[in-house]
Parts: structure tokens; sequence; C-alpha cells
């Protein structure tokens, strides 16, 4: 369990992390999604002690985690690009972190074997491809059994086959009743990783829901049409809560109304369906203009007017 | 050289659930930092090079001496076999520093510092847990190196009569005090290290402070250069290192007991900062 509670981190005049508040539970993946630039990385040092922040609190199973004297039991993280130091092997990587807490050897190999690093373990870090690097970052987040997993983008670097097994691992220390807390900047990654979803932008809260209600609001039919006459067919779809707008080749995307009615409507004006085919927005882009929102809410900060109310109803409109 | 060939995953990845006890305590600490030490082939190497230039030092002074041997009474008076042992001492400070430094710029660099602190979130064990391991290898290589420097030199000098012991006065002290100079330099140069986080800034800081200052002194007027002097960390600990003793100087002890204050308060300060500065 994460307990976040108006949590606020400024560089200089900066704000990085602005008034988070959220939780996430144990025994489902939480996905942690927002651009780069988010501070997707300072929330997750914050929660580990690493950063302190400028207000607010955050709580690893019910404590700050630097209070704990067995923290590697409590959380394990994943939060650098490179694993290890280059130098070392990842077998006396692995050992030096497992001593600060009397964890035996024989858990060094454990996890070593979990993650498919037994024989490339005495070799230096430094040689490692990005994938077994990200699987030897995965083994020290292992090491200590942590009730709470916290991981940094592990997808990344990863090829399809690594990706699928992190995905299980995620999974699977899930089920087992663990907190897990992953973090990404793509949302289709998350869409198919996560239970449940929460999503910052320039480290605001933009959403704290479950994945398929996102998926849910976020999916807005449109429906693609090019006819013979388009202002002719433009005219006839005209009507309360119809969006229309006009792309090149005189072809319409049309909201708030089935293929159905659009064919129908098309028929009754006698116009000839060139084309006509319904189309739904991908998760993705959903996700870049929920964020997108956030930006343009910072952006004209100076300028305090009406138009940034508008924007910030949108963005607690997506709250919910 | 050849890029690995990435071994295979398991379908299903099965990390074991582990029930026995964990606690972090200082002594574990320490030796989760004994063993960061020596499994870093770059901190072997300066320890190696520590260890070499001060054995090597005493042999090549010894042989160079040689040739040159001090004839009639004041000249052999005036030789000091002990001081031609530990020629290499001064050099050896340089490697020693450097490593003290990039024991800490090394977590920094790359990032390592953040895994550290996640396992030990109190942060101030990691700090004395590194100045244990660092003190306890430099003292067992440097003591070796100076006593080896030490018997190389008086064994190549004892055919002419030139050569001394352990037991002469002052000797013992500056053959065992050189070893306690080279662990303090590298004390402070991971105390450095600590304050500044970033190895090529801790080791310009590092030889600033030990010959910068030095040198700078050297700039007032005579007298009040003199008075300044002995007070710099560099040469209130020089004192330790030789038989002899230098006109004006604090001595042996209390100069080295200068030397330690500096590196306390150095250290007092880095321990402030671990413990208040995001890592």
């Amino acid at each position: 369990m994460i307990e976040v509670r108006g949590l606020t981190k400024k560089y200089g005049d900066k704000l990085a992390v602005d008034g988070l508040t959220f939780t996430v539970r144990p025994g489902i993946v939480t996905g942690f999604l927002g651009p780069n630039g988010a501070g997707k990385s300072t929330t997750m040092r914050m929660i580990l002690g690493l950063d302190a922040p400028t207000t607010g609190t955050a709580t690893v199973n019910g404590r700050p985690y630097r209070e704990y004297t067995a923290p590697l039991h409590e959380a394990g993280a994943l939060l650098e690009a490179r694993p290890a130091h280059p130098g070392r092997s990842a077998y006396h990587h692995l050992l030096a972190i497992a001593q600060t807490s009397g964890i035996r050897r024989s858990r060094v190999d454990e996890v070593m074997d979990a993650v498919g690093l037994r024989e490339a373990g005495r070799r230096r870090a430094g040689r490692f491809s990005l994938g077994m690097g990200q699987r030897l970052s995965i083994a020290t987040a292992l090491l200590g059994d942590p009730q709470t997993v916290i991981l940094d983008e592990p997808l990344n670097g990863l090829d399809t086959e690594g990706i699928r097994w992190v995905r299980s691992l995620l999974r699977s220390l899930a089920a087992e009743g663990k907190t897990v807390f992953v973090s990404s900047h793509l949302m289709n990654e998350m869409s198919v990783t996560a239970e449940h979803l929460i999503v910052i932008g320039r480290g605001r809260l933009i959403a704290d829901t479950a994945i398929a209600d996102f998926i849910a609001r976020a999916s807005h039919p449109a429906v693609r049409v090019r006819a013979t006459d388009p202002q002719a067919l433009a005219a006839a779809l005209r009507g309360p809560g119809v969006t229309i707008s006009a792309g090149p080749g005189g072809e319409l995307t049309v909201t708030g109304l089935s293929t159905d009615q659009v064919g129908t409507a098309a028929r009754t004006a006698g116009l000839t369906v060139l084309e006509l085919a319904a189309q739904t927005a991908s998760l993705e882009e959903a996700f870049t203009a929920m964020t997108q929102d956030a930006v343009e809410y910072r952006t004209p900060a100076a300028g305090a007017g009406p138009s940034q109310k508008t924007s910030q109803k949108t963005t607690e409109g997506a709250q919910r | 050289m050849n890029p690995m060939t990435e071994p295979a995953l398991s379908a299903a990845p099965v990390v074991p659930a582990y029930r026995a006890a964990q606690r972090v305590t200082l002594i574990r600490v320490v030796r989760s930092e004994w063993t960061k030490l020596r499994s870093l082939p770059s901190t072997l190497w300066l320890l190696l090079s520590t260890f070499l230039l001060v054995a090597g030092g005493g042999l090549v002074s010894a042989i160079v001496a040689l040739s040159s041997l001090p004839h009639g009474a004041a000249a052999v008076a005036a030789f000091d076999p002990t001081q031609l042992s530990l020629s290499g001492v001064a050099l050896a400070e340089l490697t020693a520093g450097a490593l003290g430094v990039l024991i800490m710029t090394g977590e920094y660099a790359t990032g390592q510092i953040r895994l550290t602190l996640t396992a030990v979130p109190r942060r101030l064990p990691v700090l004395w847990g590194k100045i244990a391991a660092l003190a306890a290898a430099m003292l067992a290589a440097c003591t070796t190196a100076t006593l080896a420097a030490f018997f190389i030199t008086q064994a190549i000098l004892a055919p002419h009569h030139l050569s001394t012991t352990l037991a002469q006065p002052g000797v013992a002290r500056a053959v065992f005090g050189s070893a306690l100079v080279l662990t303090g330099v590298a004390l402070l140069g991971l105390v450095t290290g600590a304050l500044l986080r970033n190895a090529a800034g801790g080791i310009s800081a590092l030889f600033g402070v030990l010959y910068g200052l030095t040198i700078a002194a050297g700039f007032l007027p005579g007298n009040l250069s003199h008075e300044v002097r002995k007070y710099l960390p560099e040469n209130s600990a020089a004192d330790l290192t030789s038989v002899g003793h230098t006109a004006g100087s604090l001595g042996p002890w209390t100069g080295f007991g200068l030397f330690c204050l500096y590196t306390a308060v150095a250290l007092g300060a880095s321990a402030w900062l671990l413990r208040r500065r995001d890592a």
C-alpha cells in the first residue's frame, strides 16, 4: 500500500510535482502514467525517501519509508536506467545490497535464477545489454521479497519476449497480494499491464481510475464518411449533439451519430455514399488529448482568465 | 568483449518468497561496503598503485642513493635512511586521495547511490560503513607497504653501514605514521567526495586543500608564510611521516591531530548534508 497525500516538489520556482494525492492498493497492478517530465520519477523517489517533498507526505505500507529497519522487505525499487555500477559483477552488486539487511547469499542466487542471470552473474554489469540490465534491476528490486514493488519504466529497452515476461511477473506479484506500482509514458503498454491507472501531467493528477473505465470513457466513437456532396451531407447531418469536421478530399468526421444514422441520412438527402467507416479513438490518442489539457492549463498561467477556467474544468472532468 | 548472448527467459518467472528476518545494522552495512570496495576493479587498482608507489618508491630511492653515498662523519650523520625508505609516501598521497574521492563519487556517477540509500534509508550508516571499509583496506595495504619499503631499503643500505632499525627513536613512528597519514588522506578524500558528489570536483578540491593552500601560503611574506603553513592540512600531517622534526612545526602527533580535526569537521558537514540532500 502506498499513500500519497498532497505531495509537492519544487525545484527553485518550478513545480515538478504539484499537490498529488492518491492511494496505490495491494493485490493489483497500478500503472503510473504520464508524458516524459510529468513528475513520475520524482514522485517515486519521494515515496522511497530519496527526495524530500516540499510539502505533503508519502507512506509505504503505512509508514514513511525512511523509518523502516527492514526496508528491503517493505519496498523493492527499480529506479535508474543503469542497473548497477558498470565495473561490478551482477552477483557482487546484489550481494552488497543483500548484506545491508542480512539477507542470505542463497537468496542472491535465487533471484538471479529467477531472472535468468545465473550464468552472467560473474560478469561486469557494464557489459550487460539493456534487457539484461533491466532484469538485474528487477532482481535487485525483488531481493528482500518486498510487500510493495515500485518500478520506474521497467519495460524500457525490453524486446517483446522481455515485455511479456515482465508483465506476467507483475501480475504474479499482484496475485500474491503485493502492491505493484509501475510507471510508463506509453498508454498502450499500461492498458494491457495494469488494472488501475494513475495519470499525471505537469506534476498534477489527471485521472485516478480503473483501466476499464478509462478505456470506456476514452473511446469516443466517430464516423468517417465521404459522399458526392460533402456540404449537402454536412447540412443533412447537423443536429443536437452532433459534431462534424471536414477533412481532405471531402471527408467528414462525425461524432454523435452511428454509421446507420449517417448512411440513412445520406440516402434521404439523395447523396451517394462513397466511403463509410466507424472509427474508435485509440487509447494513446485519448491519453495524449488528456495530458495536452494539463499542458494547456499551465502555459497561459501569466494571463489567468476565463480560458484557464475552462481547461481546468476539462481536467477535472477527466478526473470524474 | 563479445556482446553476450542473452540467456533465455523462463516463460513464467518464479521468485520464491523469502521468510528469514531482515534488519539493517551498522555492522551489516560495513560488510556491504567492504563487498563493494573489493568487487570494483578500479578501486583495487588504486589501492595496488598506492602500495606500489610506497614500496617501489623506497626501493628506487635506495638504489639511486647507492650511487652517491655520503662520505665523512657530518654527511653520514645527516643521512636519514628512514626518510629515504619512505620517499614514495608523498606521491602515494595522490592515489590514496583519489581512491577516497572515487569510492564516494562513483556511487553518484552511476546512480548506485539511490539503490544504496533505498537499502539503507537512514543513510548515515552508509557513510560510516564506507569509512570503516576504506580505513581497514588502507591501513592494511599502507602498513604493509611502508614496512616493505623500510626493510627493503635497510637491506640495501646495510652493507654500507648506513641502515637503521625500527627500534631507533622516531623510526617506528615515521614508518607506521606514514601509513596513518595515507589512510587519513584517503578518508579526507572520501569526505570531500561526499560533500561534492562529483569525481572531478572532489579530486580538484582535495588536492587544492592539500597542496594548493600550501603553495598559496608561500606567497605570504616570510615569517607569516611560515606561521600559516604549519596549520595547513598537508604540512600539519607531514611531521608524522618523518623521524626528524621540522623547526617551528606543530610536532608529529599534534600536527596529525589537527589533520584529523580538519577531516572530522568535513565529515560532520558531509554527514549533515547526506541526511538532508536529495539523492
